[in-house]
C-alpha cells in the first residue's frame, strides 16, 4: 500500500481496538493458551473505561500471577502467599480514595489465604478481588488446589482427588458485609464479555464504597491439565461449569441501584 | 508536659501515636493487650486507623500494606505472636519499608506463659524471618525509656527505611511508673517518594521483593548489607553505670539490666569496683564500647532472663580476651538483685572479696 493510499484510508478509520492504557507493553511469562492474559486485559480495559488507572493499586499474589504488578501501568505491590487481602486492607484503610485490587489464584486465595479472604470479606473491606480459579496449582507444576475437582488427577493427587472442591463465591456470599460476589468464565467470547461487565461492576462497587467485591473467573491451565489450549477451554465448559456454576451469588441492594 | 503514672503498654501506645503513627493493626495477646486497647480508643478519636486483625499473620501484612502507602505504621504482640509474624517481617524488610513492631516478651518456648522473659533475643536480633538481614532492635529498661525509644524507633525506621523492633520484656509492658510523654507531632503533609499513591502524572511505582536472577538477588542483598553496615557504624547505643574505674563488668539489657544495677550498687557500697554496661540497641549490638570496656576489666558477667542469648554477642564482641560468666533465669522467672550479687561474688577473686 503506498503512502497516499494509506493516508486516504486512515482518514476514514476509527480506532476500534488498541492496548489499554492500564496494561503494560512488556510480554508476560504466561504459558500459551492460559487465560491470565485475558483476565489482565479485562481488568486493564475496565480501569481505563472507569478512569481509575491513576488511582489504582494492584496487590499481586504468589502463584503464576506473581509478576502481575509488572504487567499493569498502575502502582503495584507483591504480597506474601495468600496475604493479599490483608495487605489490601492496610492500603485501603490509610488511603480510602485509592482503588485497591487483589489478583489471586485458587491456591493463594482459597488455601493458604483462606483466613485472610474470609475476614476481609467479613469486615466488608471496600476492595475488589479478582479470583482466578483454574482448579490447580500452576506455578509449582500442577499440584492439587482447594478447587481441584473430585477425582481430578494432579501431581499431588495421582489417584484422583478425594473430597470436594471449595466453592469460594458461594461461601463468601453468605457474609452480610459482602456487596458483590459473582462467578464468570473465560472460555468463550460470550462468557468473556460477561466477565468484563462483572469487573466493571465490582470496581464501581468499590468506588461507591458499598463494600467487598469479588469476581471469580474460571480459567484454563493447559500446561498442567495436560491439554491443548482449545481442549482446556472445552474442559472449563464440560467439567468446571457443573461444579462451579457461573452466576451472581451476592448483589446487595445498593449495587443493583448503581 | 509533666510526668504521669503510666503503664508501659499504654505509654508505648500513646508515644507511638504522638510520634505520628497513622495506622495500627494488632491482635490481642498477653502481656501486650493494653497497648491494643489504648489505641482502639485513641486512634479513632484522632481520625486515624485502628484495626484488630484476625491473626498476627494478617496484622503484619496489614502493616505491610499501610507501609506501602508511606505512612507511619505499627503492630505489637508478644513472643508467640511475633513468631507468627516472621513471614511478613521478612517481606517488609526485603521491600525496604519502614515500620515499627513492638514485642512485649513472655516466657517460652511454645505457649509458655504470660510472665516476663527475654527469650526472644535470638528471634528479634537474628533476622526475624528468613533471609539475610537484621531489624534494628531497641530494648527499654523503664517506662520512660520505652516512651523515648518508641519515638526513636519511628525516626530510625524512616531514616533507614528499615524495620525496627522495640523488644521489651513483660515487666516493662505491665509495670506502672512515672514517665513524661512526648509532644504530639504534626503529621507530614507529603508521602515519601516510594509510596504507592496511584500513578497520577508519574510512572507506576512497584514494591516487591522478587528477583528471579541470582545476580539481581545478590545485588539487592548487598544493598541490605551496606545499609546494615551504616547502621552498625552509627547506631550502637548503650548506657553505663560505674564503669569509669570498673575492674569487673555486668552486661544486661532491659529489666535484667535494671535489676543488675541494684546488684552493682550493693557491691559498690562494699567497695567492689564493678560496673554495669546496658545495651540499648540489641541490633546493632554496641560492641565498640563493650570492647573498650573489656580492655579494662578482669571478668564479665552477662545477666539475662533467658538461657544466654545476648551472651553469644558478648562472646563475639570480645572473644576470649576476658573470662565471660553467665547468670540467667528462664520461663518467666525474674532474678532478684541478691542472686546477681552472689553470681558476681562467685567470679570475683579472693582479694577483692576480702
Amino acid at each position: 500500500m503506498n503512502e497516499l493510499l494509506l493516508e486516504a484510508t486512515t482518514a476514514h478509520m476509527e480506532t476500534v481496538y488498541c492496548m489499554p492504557q492500564a496494561l503494560g507493553t512488556q510480554p508476560t511469562h504466561y504459558c500459551p493458551g492460559c487465560t491470565h492474559g485475558v483476565a489482565h486485559r479485562l481488568l486493564a480495559e475496565a480501569l481505563d473505561e472507569l478512569n481509575m488507572r491513576e488511582r489504582a493499586i494492584l496487590v499481586a499474589p504468589v502463584g503464576c500471577a506473581v509478576f502481575a504488578y509488572q504487567y499493569f501501568e498502575i502502582d503495584g505491590c507483591e504480597a506474601p502467599h495468600g496475604r493479599a487481602p490483608a495487605m489490601a486492607t492496610g492500603l485501603k484503610r490509610v488511603q480510602p480514595e485509592s482503588i485497591v485490587i487483589t489478583y489471586q489464584g485458587d491456591g493463594d486465595l482459597a488455601s493458604i489465604g483462606a483466613g485472610e479472604i474470609l475476614h476481609t470479606a467479613a469486615r466488608g473491606e471496600p476492595i475488589t478481588v479478582l479470583f482466578i480459579n483454574n482448579a490447580i496449582y500452576g506455578m509449582t507444576g500442577g499440584q492439587m488446589a482447594p478447587t481441584t475437582l473430585s477425582g481430578q488427577r494432579t501431581t499431588s493427587s495421582p489417584f484422583g482427588r478425594e473430597g470436594a472442591p471449595l466453592q469460594m463465591s458461594e461461601l463468601l456470599a453468605v457474609l452480610p458485609q459482602t456487596a458483590y460476589i459473582v462467578r464468570r468464565a473465560l472460555h468463550t467470547p460470550a462468557h468473556i464479555r460477561k466477565a468484563k461487565k462483572a469487573i466493571l461492576t465490582a470496581l464501581k462497587v468499590q468506588e461507591a464504597g458499598l463494600g467487598f467485591s469479588m469476581v471469580e473467573l474460571l480459567s484454563s491451565c493447559p500446561t498442567n491439565w495436560g491439554m491443548s489450549p482449545a481442549e482446556a477451554l472445552e474442559w472449563i465448559e464440560t467439567h468446571m461449569l457443573p461444579v462451579f456454576p457461573v452466576g451472581d451469588f451476592k448483589v446487595a441492594a445498593a449495587v443493583k441501584e448503581l | 508536659m509533666g510526668r504521669e503514672l503510666l503503664k508501659g503498654n499504654v505509654a508505648i501506645a500513646e508515644a507511638a501515636l504522638r510520634a505520628g503513627m497513622v495506622a495500627y493493626f494488632g491482635y490481642p495477646i498477653t502481656p501486650q493487650t493494653e497497648l491494643l486497647e489504648h489505641l482502639a480508643r485513641r486512634m479513632p478519636e484522632l481520625g486515624r486507623v485502628f484495626l484488630q486483625a484476625e491473626s498476627e499473620v494478617a496484622a503484619i501484612n496489614m502493616v505491610y500494606g499501610a507501609a506501602c502507602a508511606g505512612v507511619r505504621t505499627m503492630t505489637s504482640s508478644s513472643s508467640p505472636g511475633i513468631s507468627l509474624m516472621q513471614e511478613g517481617l521478612s517481606y517488609i524488610a526485603a521491600s525496604d519499608l519502614p515500620c515499627v513492631v513492638v514485642d512485649i516478651m513472655r516466657g517460652g518456648p511454645g505457649l509458655g506463659n504470660i510472665l516476663p522473659s527475654q527469650g526472644d533475643y535470638f528471634q528479634v536480633t537474628r533476622s526475624a524471618g528468613h533471609g539475610d538481614y537484621h531489624p534494628i532492635v531497641l530494648a527499654p529498661a523503664s517506662v520512660q525509656e520505652a516512651v523515648d525509644l518508641t519515638v526513636l524507633a519511628f525516626d530510625l525506621a524512616d531514616h533507614y527505611r528499615h524495620l525496627v523492633i522495640l523488644a521489651a520484656d513483660g515487666l516493662i509492658g505491665q509495670m506502672m511508673e512515672p514517665a513524661e510523654l512526648p509532644p504530639m507531632r504534626d503529621l507530614p503533609t507529603e508521602r515519601p517518594a516510594y509510596a504507592l499513591t496511584g500513578a497520577k502524572g508519574r510512572p507506576p511505582r512497584r514494591i516487591a521483593s522478587f528477583y528471579l536472577q541470582a545476580e539481581a538477588e545478590e545485588a539487592y542483598n548487598l544493598q541490605i548489607q551496606a545499609r546494615l553496615a551504616r547502621i552498625r557504624e552509627r547506631e550502637q547505643r548503650s548506657i553505663e553505670h560505674f564503669t569509669e574505674d570498673a575492674r569487673f563488668l555486668v552486661v544486661g539489657y532491659g529489666s535484667a539490666g535494671r535489676i543488675a544495677l541494684s546488684a552493682v550498687q550493693q557491691l559498690r557500697e562494699q567497695g567492689v569496683p564493678v560496673g554495669l554496661f546496658r545495651p540499648i540497641t540489641l541490633y546493632p549490638f554496641p560492641e565498640v564500647r563493650l570492647r573498650a570496656l573489656a580492655a579494662q576489666v578482669a571478668a564479665i558477667l552477662v545477666v539475662e532472663m533467658n538461657a544466654g542469648q545476648m551472651l553469644e554477642d558478648v562472646r563475639l564482641a570480645i572473644a576470649e580476651r576476658v573470662p565471660i560468666h553467665f547468670y540467667g533465669r528462664m520461663g518467666g522467672a525474674v532474678p532478684m538483685p541478691e542472686e546477681i550479687v552472689s553470681a558476681l561474688r562467685q567470679m570475683l577473686p579472693m582479694e577483692v572479696l576480702s
